[in-house]
């Protein structure tokens, strides 16, 4: 018999520190649906997503009510719309957002995403037809994330791509001003972007994939927050090791549902992404990890060692717990959708200088930041490109999400609600970068790229 | 299916008895109990089978969390293998 004690623990972690299975996500292969039209394209699209999806939300939520655990999203990925529509002859690929956001709704879904292209080298023509209706295709649709790799370790960084997608995303903030630019939170650009990722904005069903494929992202900094509560004032020795434990036990448990959901939906079982994803509720913050490692407000001198070891430990605590273990995998610290990182960013304390320090160090990178409205589309640009060159040299993946917030400036809050939650306008440097960004052409792949 | 029922609340005369009846009705049979008063409240965890039972898992987490609230008491029922992840290697 297990000791009450332990079932207590569980309950209590369930019950006020907000563990939760964060997300369920469907991986589908598109790649059948390419067709010369893409009106056809379309519809095969919409039809196939919802024969592969059909089961998802309810075996989730039956799942939800045996284990009387949270499954706080249910979601789709699939391959990036780039490839499949690359076939297409003629016709705007915004068509296929619209059927991707039409199934997903018809499955009861809260994001799909895939609507992406993958240009770290060089772009097809389907490519930048994709990515030139992203703006499009966001304002018009709910629920469809769309993300484009612009660099990786190997092929280095397309700078044309960085440039472009400057503008892609000014154009998502002016297409969406109404939302306060929500285009731009549903869209993500990375350098090293992984094929697994079952977390929203940026996930995508990989071309390395199977047909279909369950990956489960699991969650829980406040079962951290309160396991390091216990520890106060002992040794980084002792805080590793309780973060390590507190990880393996939530990974455990991701592991059980996602080999329960593929099973039940007659799925492969993909991986359990480790990462510890904030929401804006109080008590499921990663920056009240750090502060409760001793630092009085997130983003002041000491936070990124904090946020090192947190990242490591939950890698290190969660690897033995899962059979296959991938996606982003760490600590994700996007400023709008923790509680903490709104308060440091409120106090001026957490700055996009330090937070981009930070993403050396964690899973992901400049994530949900809202910035002036009034930010060029060339300082985006150069704020991608320190961000894949962060994730290129380090040969890790790092992402950006920003939202140049139309009309508004620092000082200001824009609100975006539910999981998103508000993030603060924080200020970026004036000097432009303008000449820099307009060089274009690609910068090589880095010496420790050449490993065969 | 091997459930875990756990039980806490108030402690006062009957609980136990108020319970087993219940989980009786519906032919669930009671594999293992534990009980103790932690911290001043009642908490028992009951190991079950429900493989027993012609109701359904989510019947049966229905009359108990319906029981619950009639009594003022929080009454759960999960399946065994979370608990059995999270807590044995």
């Amino acid at each position: 018999m297990l000791q009450i004690s332990d079932i207590r623990q569980t309950l209590d972690m369930i019950d006020n520190q907000h563990l939760d299975i964060r997300t369920v996500t469907m991986g589908i292969s598109l790649r059948d649906c390419a067709h010369p039209d893409m009106g056809s394209c379309a519809q095969k699209v919409y039809d196939k997503i919802c024969r592969k999806a059909e089961h998802l939300v309810e075996t989730g939520c039956a799942i939800e009510r045996e284990f009387g655990i949270p499954i706080v999203n249910k979601r789709i990925s699939v391959t990036p719309i780039a490839l499949v529509t690359e076939a297409c002859e003629n016709g705007n690929p915004v068509a296929v957002a619209k059927a991707m956001d039409a199934a997903a709704k018809a499955c009861g879904v809260n994001f799909i995403g895939g609507y992406s292209a993958l240009v770290h080298k060089g772009f097809t023509h389907g490519d930048r037809r994709l990515i030139e209706s992203i703006p499009e295709a966001l304002a018009e649709t709910d629920i469809v994330c769309s993300s484009v790799n612009v660099a990786t370790t190997k092929a280095g960084i397309n700078m044309d791509a960085v440039a472009l997608m400057g503008r892609i995303i000014k154009s998502c903030a002016a297409l969406t001003a109404d939302n306060g630019g929500f285009g731009c939170a549903k869209l993500v650009v990375f350098a090293n972007a992984v094929e697994d990722n079952p977390f929203m904005a940026g996930a995508f069903h990989g071309v390395g994939e199977g047909e279909c494929v369950i990956n489960v992202g699991v969650s829980g900094p406040g079962v951290v927050h309160a396991a390091l509560k216990e520890v106060k004032g002992q040794s980084f020795d002792a805080v590793a090791d309780t973060i390590k434990r507190t990880a393996f036990r939530i990974t455990r448990m991701g592991q059980l549902v996602a080999q329960e959901a593929a099973s039940r939906l007659g799925v492969p079982f993909g991986v359990v992404d480790l990462s510890l994803a904030p929401t804006p509720a109080i008590g499921d913050s990663v920056a009240r990890i750090l502060e409760e490692m001793g630092l009085e407000i997130c983003g002041t001198h000491g936070t990124t060692a904090a946020l090192a070891m947190l990242n490591d430990a939950v890698k290190k605590g969660g690897i033995m717990a899962s059979g296959h273990v991938g996606g982003l995998s760490g600590a994700f610290i996007p400023v709008s959708e923790d509680e903490g990182m709104i308060a440091a960013a409120k106090a001026g304390v957490l700055t996009i200088d330090k937070l981009e320090a930070m993403t050396c160090v964690c899973s992901v990178g400049l994530d949900m930041i809202a910035v002036p409205g009034s930010t060029s589309a060339e300082t985006i640009s150069a704020i991608i490109a320190d961000e894949a060159a962060i994730g290129v040299i380090n040969q890790k993946t790092t992402a950006v999400r920003i939202i140049p917030a139309p009309g508004m400036d620092v000082g200001d809050t824009v609100d975006f609600g539910g999981l998103l939650g508000s993030a603060p306008i924080m200020s970026v440097h004036k000097g432009s970068a303008a000449d820099f960004i307009a060089r274009g052409g690609r910068i090589p792949a880095p010496m420790h790229s050449l490993r065969n | 299916m091997k459930a875990i029922m756990t039980v806490i609340g108030a402690d006062r005369v009957g609980i136990v008895a108020n319970v087993s009846c219940l989980l009786a009705d519906m032919s669930v049979n009671i594999l293992d109990i534990s009980q103790t008063i932690m911290e001043g409240i009642f908490t028992m965890t009951i190991l079950v089978d429900t493989a027993t039972s012609p109701h359904s898992f989510d019947e049966i987490s229905a009359a108990l969390s319906a029981k619950g609230e009639e009594s003022g008491l929080s009454i759960r029922i999960q399946r065994r293998d979370l608990f059995t992840a999270m807590h044995r290697i």
